[in-house]
């Protein structure tokens, strides 16, 4: 009883239930115009032979006078199947004629009846007496009036016969389409409920779980598909995010341990005034370097979810990457690292500068620690180019380099491939210039240069002014 | 301890401070910290009374919250700037976006921080900013101990003797010298030389800095340039404690 009260409800039900009101009120209006229109011709018709019956009559009558006339219609009138005849004397006595009785007052006026009325005819069962009838009646001298009708009951019955086809096909529509209903809309609950359960189950935690596909590729199945194509989605964010937090937790614990080792420590000794001072500045600058991975993780993940375009306006690159080669040069000259300004065209793009720049920041700061573990004198090149490829930003060294199956992996967040390990920084500095140029729309591309490193950030043609 | 540290490196004058802060500790913290470092405090709690106290008091430098309960941190700033009110604002927030910034220094604020941030920055923005409304007019010639710089030549010169500088070297010196006594922090030295907001991963300032250094220190007669640890640096004259 439930789920029929369910399928009460369902879009497809209210549907069948409106074109049922709309069907029906189709049929009613044209079989009413239909009976109408055909019971007006059968009307017509029916006028007709009587005004030649009376203009007939009439010839008779001025031929042979009123015996004559009245001969007649006593003929007439026996005929079977014989049309209405009645001639009566002033007083209302009937004369002649095969009408027993008529409904009063219809002889008192001359010319057409208004309407239809009932009269009985001689010799007939008592079962069908009243029947309706149309007749024009004449006056005749002597206050003697003559009827001339016919009867309705043909085009009553054809009225009769339409009418009970019409609510025989009423009925079989209204069965049909309870009928498409209920199989139609059972149809789309199974289906619906299917859906539903299966994202209860999501609901509830699964996120592996995916709505039924039945494979016959109709509207249920892209509404599933596509919602499936949105948790694979909503998987991976999930999945990134708890990768992000496990990395997180993981990264941000050693030095949180270290710090309150460090004040550990600090207590349990016993220390002069300047032992504490150091312990505790120690502390701080160790505190500050965690504000800083926080800070570039919210940064990151701010990204990722694609905050502030609006932020982007158009921005000289090419000072950029000047400005961030004069910012990284005297770190590079005393790490013994030749740092070359190569090929830099002028360009403006849509961008934020600030993001850019700390992104190119973070790139040649990494060149810059990297390249330092090849074995020839280490040399870190800037350019920027404009060519078919697009507008780029390429950062060369020739440091060892990352093996190839490890590139993909050097722009996670928190990954330190092994071998740097030892060298400071976060881990976040790929990831966060890989998270700028894909809120650019543009990307970062590692490859080898041969020996070495070779990073390209990448802006969309599009941007490019 | 870092305060008390700072109480006694910076030279910079007592301060009367608004902090508008709806974060009770926070606020509090921030009321002892600058206590310690000599400054005189007022809190306000929310965005309404932050902005009564503002109107009437005399301070000297405000520090906005960004994000308070019944008026935002932004609209106290303009509404106040609107009225004539110039003390230097230091907005706070939470949010670090780039535009975010861009839209705080629109309201009118001076200066923008974003938590987390280290107390030694923000103390060190606020006495920046109100040595940079109080002195006013712009010298053109900087002097701290012997050394000297020439806003108009662009030239430097220590006990007589020139000094050769990059532009970029000249833009620092320059701005640590209209800091003198004043504690800068990296971030604000790459702000205002380099005019990026962002914070450096590494010891980039630190590598100009100890350039800078070898040019300003090296053949003359006593340290200026002074690591703050913990916070930045500072450049004061020999002797001046």
């Amino acid at each position: 009883m439930g789920s029929l009260r369910l399928l009460f409800r369902t879009t497809a039900a209210r549907l069948s239930a409106l074109y049922l009101l709309l069907f029906t009120l189709c049929a009613v209006v044209l079989v009413f115009y239909m009976t109408g229109e055909s019971v007006r011709f059968l009307t017509s018709q029916t006028r007709e032979s009587i005004s030649e019956e009376i203009v007939g009559l009439n010839a008779v009558y001025q031929r042979g006078g009123l015996a004559s006339l009245v001969r007649t219609i006593d003929r007439r009138s026996r005929q079977p199947g014989a049309n209405l005849y009645l001639v009566t004397d002033a007083s209302g006595r009937i004369l002649v004629g095969n009408v027993e009785k008529i409904e009063p007052g219809i002889l008192s006026r001359e010319g057409w009846t208004q309407r239809p009325f009932n009269y009985e005819r001689f010799a007939e069962s008592a079962n069908e007496r009243a029947h309706p009838a149309l007749a024009q009646i004449i006056a005749l001298p002597n206050g003697m009036r003559m009827l001339v009708g016919r009867d309705l009951a043909e085009p009553e019955r054809f009225r009769l016969i339409i009418r009970r086809a019409l609510t025989l096909a009423l009925a079989m529509m209204g069965l049909g389409a309870l009928l498409i209903w209920y199989f139609v809309g059972r149809q789309a609950l199974k289906r619906i409920g299917a859906v539903t359960i299966a994202s209860n189950r999501i609901m509830g935690g699964d996120l592996t779980g995916r709505l039924p596909v039945t494979g016959s590729g109709d509207e249920f199945d892209r509404l599933s598909e596509n919602l499936n194509a949105m948790l694979g989605r909503i998987g991976e964010l999930n999945e990134g995010l708890r990768q992000v937090s496990d990395n997180i937790a993981h990264d941000l614990k050693t030095p949180l341990t270290r710090l309150r080792n460090r004040a550990e420590a600090a207590l349990a000794g016993r220390q002069t005034a300047a032992g504490y001072r150091e312990a505790l500045e120690d502390m701080i600058s160790e505190s500050d370097q965690l504000i800083r991975t926080f800070n570039a993780i919210l940064m990151i993940s701010r990204m990722e979810a694609g905050y502030s375009s609006e932020a982007m306006e158009p921005a000289d690159i090419a000072s950029i990457v000047d400005d961030v080669i004069d910012l990284y040069e005297p770190v590079a000259e005393e790490a013994g690292v030749e740092l070359v300004r190569g090929d830099v065209v002028p360009l403006t793009s849509l961008a934020n500068r600030e993001l850019v720049a700390q992104a190119l920041s973070n790139v040649v700061d990494n060149a810059i620690k990297y390249s330092q573990s090849g074995n020839a004198k280490p040399v870190v090149k800037v350019e920027l180019l404009q060519d078919a490829q697009g507008s780029r930003i390429i950062v060369t060294d020739n440091g060892p380099g990352i093996p190839e199956e490890d590139r993909e992996r050097a722009t996670e967040r928190f990954v330190r491939l092994e071998k740097s390990r030892t060298a400071p920084g976060s881990g976040l500095g790929l990831s966060l210039a890989k998270a700028v140029m894909k809120l650019h729309k543009g990307s970062l591309k590692i490859g080898s240069a041969n020996p070495g490193l070779n990073v390209e950030l990448t802006f969309p043609k599009r941007a490019a002014a | 301890m870092n305060i008390a540290n700072f109480a006694r490196t910076s030279d910079s004058q007592p301060m009367k401070i608004l902090i508008i802060e709806d974060d009770r500790d926070a606020a509090l913290y921030l009321s002892k910290a600058f206590g310690e470092a000599g400054h005189t405090v007022d809190l306000a709690p929310d965005g309404d009374s932050g902005f009564l106290l503002a109107d009437c008091g005399n301070y000297d430098v405000m520090i906005v919250d960004r994000m308070l309960p019944r008026r935002d941190g932004l609209s106290v700033i303009s509404t106040l700037r609107a009225k004539g009110n110039k003390t230097p604002a230091l907005i706070l927030s939470a949010l670090g976006q780039v535009d975010d910034r861009v839209t705080g220094l629109r309201a009118g604020g001076d200066d923008y921080l974003t938590k987390p941030y280290a107390f030694s920055e923000l103390l060190a923005r606020v006495e920046v900013l109100q040595r940079r409304l109080a002195s006013g007019e712009v010298e053109t010639v900087y002097r701290v101990g012997d050394l000297e710089l020439d806003r108009l030549s662009h030239s430097a010169k220590r006990a007589g003797k020139d000094i050769t500088l990059q532009p970029r070297e000249f833009r620092l010196l320059e701005y640590l010298m209209r800091h003198a006594g004043q504690v800068v922090t990296r971030t604000m030295l790459l702000e205002s030389v380099w005019e990026y907001h962002f914070d450096p991963q590494t010891n980039v300032i630190d590598v100009h800095i100890s350039r800078l250094r070898g040019k300003i220190e090296k053949g003359f007669n006593g340290p200026l340039l002074h690591t703050v640890r913990g916070a930045g640096y500072m450049l004061k004259a020999p002797g001046k404690v």
